[in-house]
């Protein structure tokens, strides 16, 4: 009888902080988005502007993605396979953008790239724009976004082994085969929930970005700047719209993911 | 189809795994690497197989140096205890994978991998996974996987530790059949003196990263080279301060020369032979084995007093 209780109440306070913490902010902005009908949030999005911030964050996504899905693959081998000097290091730095509050890393990307700064000169010198521009807009999403992948594989490969890649290169497959024939399928569930949080931390950052890319709207500014520039400009159902249809990405993306993946995957 | 191991040394850090270990295979041969756990005996199947690389030491495959090759060209099958199994392909998918990354035509692939299930009596169970098998199911698979690649030796890494005694025994029988019929150069790692001896035709002692005797299993019963081979294989006695196997005791009913008193504690019948223990004056355990008849001739009974005397003996410089 205690026993229920205790359970029941778990149940509660989990699902209760759920609510206030999660759920309740979504329902406000999805209430208050569609409290005047639908016109005005149509208009919000369909303005060019807004269109435009859209078009840029999945630009940025669709590149940093791939980028730190590849990184992220090679990084966990590294670090479970292989022993070299500086592994330490690796496996601490990987998750220093975790630590790290990403408007620092945009100020650091700033310093940097910035006219003076160590690149900046040689970037300028040679008339290439980083600042202010998607360069530094990718730089910096990319490496706020660097740990999800690593951090998914490596428990994986640690849990796999290295026998049946060992079979694998007794059977006489080469290092390449190994890799492409049985490591990544073995690690294909961790590779896919890693690309999951990548993405989804990509189209919601907006510290780093907000530093490097100087807000210029039509030109550099994301979704989620956008989000903040229709705040301040008083434009509240423009924010929320904008707001609720970056939440819709984000469940579309983790409910899929439920969907396709296999229930037995995680004991076998 | 021969290896050669000459001189091969491998340490792990303060730890000689393998310390100067020669050894000859012939070609077509089962040979049993036995020992204790920690002896060194993986490691070296390891090093054959170019899992493991050698501090010191050349190894020969068909008597062409296979030193600096990498696993997948040194032409070996290799059958892990925990079977190492593909877990995202099927059964044929496995069998079929060293053809595949050979890049043999799909016809000649398919007929190989059912002729390899039929073999290892997987027929049928082609299209299941690897986690829908019996334990026994998956080494037998693992086999038929190392045997795909028409492999010039295979090599099997403790093949039955994983499983129950039964199927243990079952698969110990079916391996030697399976070698009569395939006759590939054959040498596993073992540390179980009987399913050495029952399989192989040649066996390896190893102990402490040495190796301390090769020979048949007979060789090894009746002439160990030395006290460990002589208490490792095959059950040994210390009787009067010599080494001495259990069959070689002779049970009297008086006192004799050269004999210790002892006491029956425990009777068990074996078939044909009769097994005896007794306990000697300081209470150390002796075992004797002597025939039906024997056992009957003299009328023993649990708590007689009884004389042992070897019959034959060992003394090993220490």
């Amino acid at each position: 009888m205690a026993e229920a209780i205790t359970k029941l109440s778990l149940r509660v306070v989990a699902l209760g902080y759920l609510v206030v913490v999660l759920l309740g902010p979504l329902a406000i902005v999805f209430w208050r988005t569609f409290e005047h009908g639908l016109d005005p949030v149509w208009n919000a999005l369909s303005d060019p502007d807004t269109i435009h911030a859209f078009k840029l964050t999945i630009f940025i996504t669709a590149i940093a993605v791939p980028v730190n899905t590849v990184f992220g693959i090679v990084a966990a081998l590294a670090i479970v396979r292989r022993t070299f000097p500086g592994k330490g290091v690796l496996n601490a730095f990987i998750d220093l953008p975790l630590a790290l509050s990403p408007v620092v890393v945009g100020l650091c990307l700033f310093l940097l790239y910035g006219a003076h700064g160590w690149f900046g000169r040689w970037f300028d010198a040679h008339d290439i724009q980083i600042l202010f521009a998607l360069p530094a807009m990718v730089i910096a999403t990319v490496f706020v976004s660097i740990p999800f992948v690593a951090r998914e594989v490596v428990p994986t490969l640690q849990e796999i082994g290295d026998e049946q890649e060992q079979a694998a290169r007794t059977l006489g497959a080469s290092g390449w085969q190994t890799f492409w024939r049985i490591t990544l399928p073995s690690i294909r569930w961790a590779v896919i929930y890693g690309v999951v949080l990548t993405t989804a931390r990509c189209l919601g950052e907006y510290g780093a970005v907000a530093v490097v890319s100087g807000r210029l709207q039509g030109q550099t500014e994301t979704a989620t700047l956008r989000v903040q520039e229709s705040w301040e400009s008083f434009d509240l159902v423009g924010a929320y719209a904008i707001s609720l249809v970056l939440a819709l990405i984000a469940i579309a993306v983790l409910v899929a993911m439920t969907v396709i993946r296999p229930k037995e995957e995680r004991t076998t | 189809m021969s290896i050669e191991v000459l001189n091969v040394s491998k340490r792990f850090g303060d730890f000689a795994a393998v310390d100067d270990v020669s050894l000859a295979v012939e070609g077509g041969s089962l040979t049993a690497l036995l020992g204790p756990s920690g002896s060194g005996k993986s490691t070296l199947l390891r090093i054959v197989a170019g899992l493991e690389w050698p501090d010191s030491g050349r190894i020969l495959i068909s008597g062409a140096d296979a030193t600096d090759l990498p696993p997948q060209k040194r032409g070996v099958g290799f059958v892990f205890q925990h079977y190492a199994a593909f877990k995202h392909m099927t059964v044929a998918g496995n069998v079929a994978f060293g053809l595949e990354v050979r890049r043999r035509p799909r016809a000649e692939i398919r007929q190989r991998v059912d002729e390899l299930l039929s073999l290892v009596q997987l027929d049928g169970l082609g299209d299941r996974y690897p986690s829908q098998l019996s334990g026994g199911q998956r080494q037998r698979m693992g086999l038929a996987r190392a045997l795909a690649p028409e492999p010039e030796v295979l090599l099997l890494d403790e093949p039955f530790g994983a499983l129950d005694a039964r199927v243990r025994a079952e698969l110990r029988e079916w391996l030697t059949h399976l070698h009569d019929v395939v006759n590939v150069t054959t040498v596993f790692v073992t540390h179980d003196q009987e399913e050495a001896m029952e399989v192989a035709d040649q066996i390896a002692v190893m102990n402490r990263g040495r190796l301390e005797q090769v020979g048949t299993p007979r060789e090894l019963y009746d002439d160990p080279a030395n006290e460990f081979v002589m208490r490792f294989v095959g059950d040994a006695n210390e009787v009067g301060g010599v080494l001495v196997r259990p069959h070689d005791l002779e049970l009297l009913a008086s006192s004799s020369n050269g004999a210790v008193e002892a006491m029956i504690v425990r009777v068990t019948m074996l078939g044909r032979d009769a097994k005896v223990e007794l306990h000697d004056e300081n209470g150390a355990e002796i075992v004797a084995v002597l025939t039906r008849d024997r056992f009957e001739e003299l009328e023993l009974w649990r708590g007689q007093t009884v004389w042992v005397r070897p019959k034959r003996e060992r003394v090993f410089a220490s």
